[in-house]
């Protein structure tokens, strides 16, 4: 396991997306910062906590769990569900939160849940890690770090609240799976 | 989990993590668009062969908004009626492309023959007076719902156990989740032989009514020979009935559940019926959540990898 | 007509196990010699020290024709009855027609001889078309050689009319037969009443509807001094019923079937129907008892009620399926494994005594002179459950290990089955 962002890396990186955001939006008023389930909830928190020190006031946050959107459930092991807890987004801007951008399908799930919850004005992207390899039209507004990866390698990100440290990792491919990739 | 069957032997975990994916569904339900795209192009039959309307309204609409589509399976108008198998009808809609059969019959243990034959999820809606597990689920969240959890609460059912497929599976659901069991009935509408249950049973409705959270009142199945089984509706009434007298005795935060439907005046009083602590119609809305979570979970990444 | 020796067996002939190790020599359908080491002519068939004694009698089995072909025809039945080391079997009169005038029993009897594999001896019904409302024709029958008598399938309710069913059939010392259950009792009835029923939800049939109708018979019995005998014990209750009327002089025998031997109500738990039948599987106590009983002499014989259903019939829901199972063919292999009997003994139940109840001439014998109706079991062969030779395939036995083989079976001096394979099986048309 190849270390590739330290936790300093991290909280850098973290600090400067909350100054992106607010310099793109002009200010905090009508964000809301949804983190996508499961490591995209506290980095959306740790967000929502540099945006309020930096302007001062309360900004919005909710938690999107896209069980219930995959499109891959049939090859997955079974699906488990987390509440969604999101305030009203009619109108508002929607900044979505998550670790890793890879393929983009569960950044479509999340885009199509949000969808059903109501109708937000804008929806942005904001992620640790931008991997590559997409498999649809979407990109994120926000990165933390550019890394390219092969498609057999794995990206690890962890979180201090769930994981004990933060940081980012790659593995290296197992043989086997270096044989299933190839 | 590859067919939802029976309540029996069913453990904590598997009850508990149905339970937490009906608290989602549950959320759903109630957006302004409640239906996700979960199930999309998964086509869910159910084939009940015996009368029903709740129970196959109640799978269809937790389908629907699951957004899987629904075949639908009835006796009446089917080929069933010229002699047909329940093997080859079973195999006839497997043919039609179902990916998960709903099925409900007079006869114990027909969802397991269909399971046998079928290739494909199986959830049981009813069998025979046997098991109809997700009603079980359905009491159990609504239970949840209420008091937090089940663990210590103390549930009396009321009625006609002996021919109650409701009792037989809210019995196995509720003690395992921790729940303490009291069977309410007289001798000849209780099973005639309980070893092995995990249940206390009385005869005295009035002795057990102010001790219990929760009062489960059976229907008194008229179609079942409910005639022959007691001397006549209105001793039944006098000595099982949820009348508005004994709901007076109750402790004040005790709720009263019915499986549906109703038959007020005879094991339920109009009042009780629609007294807020009567849970008939949450528990009505809580059938389709966990219906949800049943299909989900059978046809939703189900898959072991 | 064939001449051959079996050798090298263990031999039960009428006054029990013979010492030692000996043959039969066959000749022309007759026993003609009995010895150790005894010249004779024709083939010598070695059996290994398996057991040599009369061949298997059922009374009571559902060979289904006329008018149920599609589930069992007396070739069928025969052949699978020939495989089970049968040589004689009595048919049940519940067919269609039912059997309650001479002329269905002559063509019963008829059949089975133009098959020729076992003989097939014919039950009468008690009441005419076993609707329990009047007698059948019970001289016709009798005088078409029908000796036992019951409405099979349902018992006889009305005490009066069986009363008078005694009184006619005790002058011509017939049997009165009694499958027995009260309908009342087992309404709606899908299996033993007890736990697992209670569990499953079913309708059970308590032990009391099998007892009430045996106590009751047996006053008719003292009333009329007819022999009676019960098919299908299935309950401890029921066998003491028995015994004690034994007890008191009374003509009074009993059977039980291989299934209420070996599986007691929780096989119903897999709700198959291949476990449902009437009397149902009962709890391990009265296997026990009715093990016992086997040894002691409480119970009598074994009887298959070897009931064929074809596939699209037992292929439903418990409740939707029929009663009955079929088990001709490992009968004998089932009480061999379940139950410790000795060779004289495992003769008594499976062939002698039976014989002695139907009033079966040449059956139930091995003596020089008798006919050769014989069979070579082998108790400590594997029973083949690997194939039927029903036409239905609703056996709980196949697939199941079982300890005993049907060698050869050899009816009025011709093998019908050698080998114990049905490829072998001789005179079987195809």
């Amino acid at each position: 396991m190849r270390s590739v962002m330290s936790g300093g890396d991290m909280d850098r990186a973290l600090r400067r997306i909350a100054h992106e955001i607010v310099e793109r939006n002009r200010g905090a008023d009508d964000l809301v910062i949804v983190g996508i389930r499961t490591r995209g909830v506290p980095l959306a928190e740790r967000l929502m906590d540099l945006l309020e020190e930096i302007e001062g006031s309360s900004v919005a946050s909710g938690v999107l769990d896209i069980g219930m959107y995959r499109d891959d459930l049939d090859s997955r092991p079974r699906t488990v569900l987390g509440p969604t807890e999101v305030p009203i987004i009619d109108g508002k801007t929607i900044v979505l939160v998550d670790d890793v951008l890879y393929t983009g399908r569960t950044i479509r799930a999340a885009l199509d849940a949000l969808a059903d919850l109501g109708r937000a004005a804008v929806v942005q992207l904001a992620v640790i890690v931008d991997r590559g390899h997409r498999e649809l039209p979407i990109r994120a507004d926000f990165v933390g770090k550019n890394l390219p990866t092969a498609r057999a390698e794995h990206v690890t990100v962890r979180v201090a609240e769930t994981d004990g440290e933060d940081g980012v990792w790659i593995d290296e491919p197992t043989p086997q799976e270096q044989g299933s990739a190839a | 989990m590859k067919h939802l069957l029976t309540m029996e032997g069913v453990d904590r975990a598997t009850l508990t993590s149905l339970l937490d994916d009906a608290d989602e569904f549950y959320e759903v339900m109630h957006r302004p668009i409640p239906k996700v795209p979960a199930l999309r192009g998964k086509t869910v039959a159910t084939m009940f062969f015996e009368p029903s309307t709740r129970t196959k309204m109640s799978f269809e609409r937790a389908a629907k908004s699951l957004s899987a589509d629904t075949l639908s399976f009835s006796p009446g108008t089917s080929s069933l009626k010229k002699g047909e198998s329940l093997k080859d009808t079973v195999l006839t809609v497997k043919a039609m492309g179902a990916d998960l059969m709903v099925v409900r019959h007079t006869s114990t243990g027909a969802a397991w023959r269909v399971a046998e034959w079928a290739g494909v999820p199986v959830v049981n809606g009813g069998d025979g007076a046997h098991q109809h597990p997700t009603q079980a689920l359905l009491d159990s969240l609504t239970l949840r719902q209420h008091f937090g959890g089940l663990d210590g609460l103390r549930v009396a059912i009321v009625g006609d156990i002996r021919h109650s497929r409701v009792a037989r599976s809210d019995v196995w659901a509720f003690t395992t989740l921790g729940a303490e069991v009291t069977l309410v009935a007289p001798p000849t509408l209780l099973p005639p032989d309980l070893v092995g249950w995990p249940v206390a049973v009385s005869s005295d409705f009035d002795d057990v009514l102010s001790e219990v959270d929760a009062v489960y009142v059976l229907r008194v199945q008229a179609e079942r020979g409910g005639a022959s089984v007691f001397p006549s509706v209105a001793e039944y009434r006098q000595r099982y009935g949820m009348t508005n007298a004994r709901f007076n005795t109750l402790k004040p935060d005790t709720i009263v559940m019915h499986p549906g439907p109703m038959i007020r005046g005879i094991e339920i009083d109009g009042g009780v019926a629609v007294d807020p602590r009567c849970k008939v119609l949450e528990q009505v809305t809580n059938g389709v959540a966990v219906r949800m979570a049943v299909l989900f979970q059978l046809l939703g990444g189900s898959k072991d990898v | 007509m064939s001449e051959f020796t079996l050798r090298n067996a263990v031999v039960v002939g009428r006054d029990g196990v013979l010492p030692g190790r000996n043959d039969v020599a066959v000749a022309d359908g007759v026993i003609v010699d009995v010895g150790s080491d005894i010249a004779a002519p024709g083939e010598s068939v070695d059996c290994e020290g398996a057991w040599v004694g009369p061949g298997f009698v059922d009374l009571h089995t559902h060979l289904r024709e006329p008018g149920q072909e599609w589930k069992e025809d007396i070739e069928t039945g025969s052949r699978a009855a020939a495989l089970g080391g049968y040589t004689a079997v009595v048919a049940m009169p519940n067919t269609e027609p039912a059997t309650d005038a001479g002329h269905l029993a002559r063509y019963v009897a008829d059949r089975g001889a133009q098959v020729g594999l076992v003989e097939v001896v014919p039950g009468g019904t008690i009441t005419a078309g076993r609707a329990g409302i009047k007698l059948a024709h019970l001289d016709d029958l009798w005088s078409a050689g029908v000796t036992l008598f019951t409405d099979d399938g349902d018992s006889v309710a009305d005490a009066g009319l069986l009363r008078r069913a005694m009184e006619y059939l005790a002058e011509r010392d017939g049997v009165v037969a009694q499958h027995c259950i009260d309908a009342g009792l087992a309404a709606g009835g899908q299996m033993h009443e007890g736990a697992v029923s209670s569990r499953l939800g079913m309708a059970g049939v308590p032990r009391a509807a099998e007892e009430i109708v045996i106590a009751r018979d047996l006053s008719l019995v003292r009333l009329t001094g007819v022999r009676y005998h019960v098919q299908h014990v299935s309950t401890a209750g029921a066998m003491d019923l028995v015994a004690a009327a034994k007890a008191e002089g009374l003509r009074v025998t009993a059977e039980v079937t291989p299934h209420h031997l070996l599986f007691d109500h929780s096989y119903v738990e897999q709700i198959n129907p291949l476990y449902k039948m009437m009397p149902p599987l009962r709890e391990p106590s009265d296997l026990e008892a009715l093990r016992e009983g086997l040894r002691t002499g409480a119970i009598d014989v074994v009887a298959t009620d070897h009931a064929p259903h074809a596939d699209h019939e037992k292929d439903h829901p418990w409740e939707e399926a029929p009663f009955g199972v079929t088990g001709v063919e490992w009968a004998a292999a089932v009480t061999n494994t379940v139950v410790e009997l000795d060779a004289e003994r495992f003769f008594a139940v499976m062939s002698t005594k039976p014989a002695e109840i139907a009033d079966l001439d040449g059956q139930g014998v091995l003596e020089v002179g008798a006919a050769a109706n014989l069979v070579v079991f082998d108790p400590l062969a594997k029973a083949n459950t690997t194939r039927t030779a029903s036409r239905s395939t609703n056996s709980p036995y196949l697939g199941r290990d079982l300890n005993g083989a049907v060698r050869h079976t050899i009816f009025k001096g011709e093998f019908t089955v050698r080998d114990g394979s049905v490829d072998n099986l001789v005179g079987a048309p195809e």
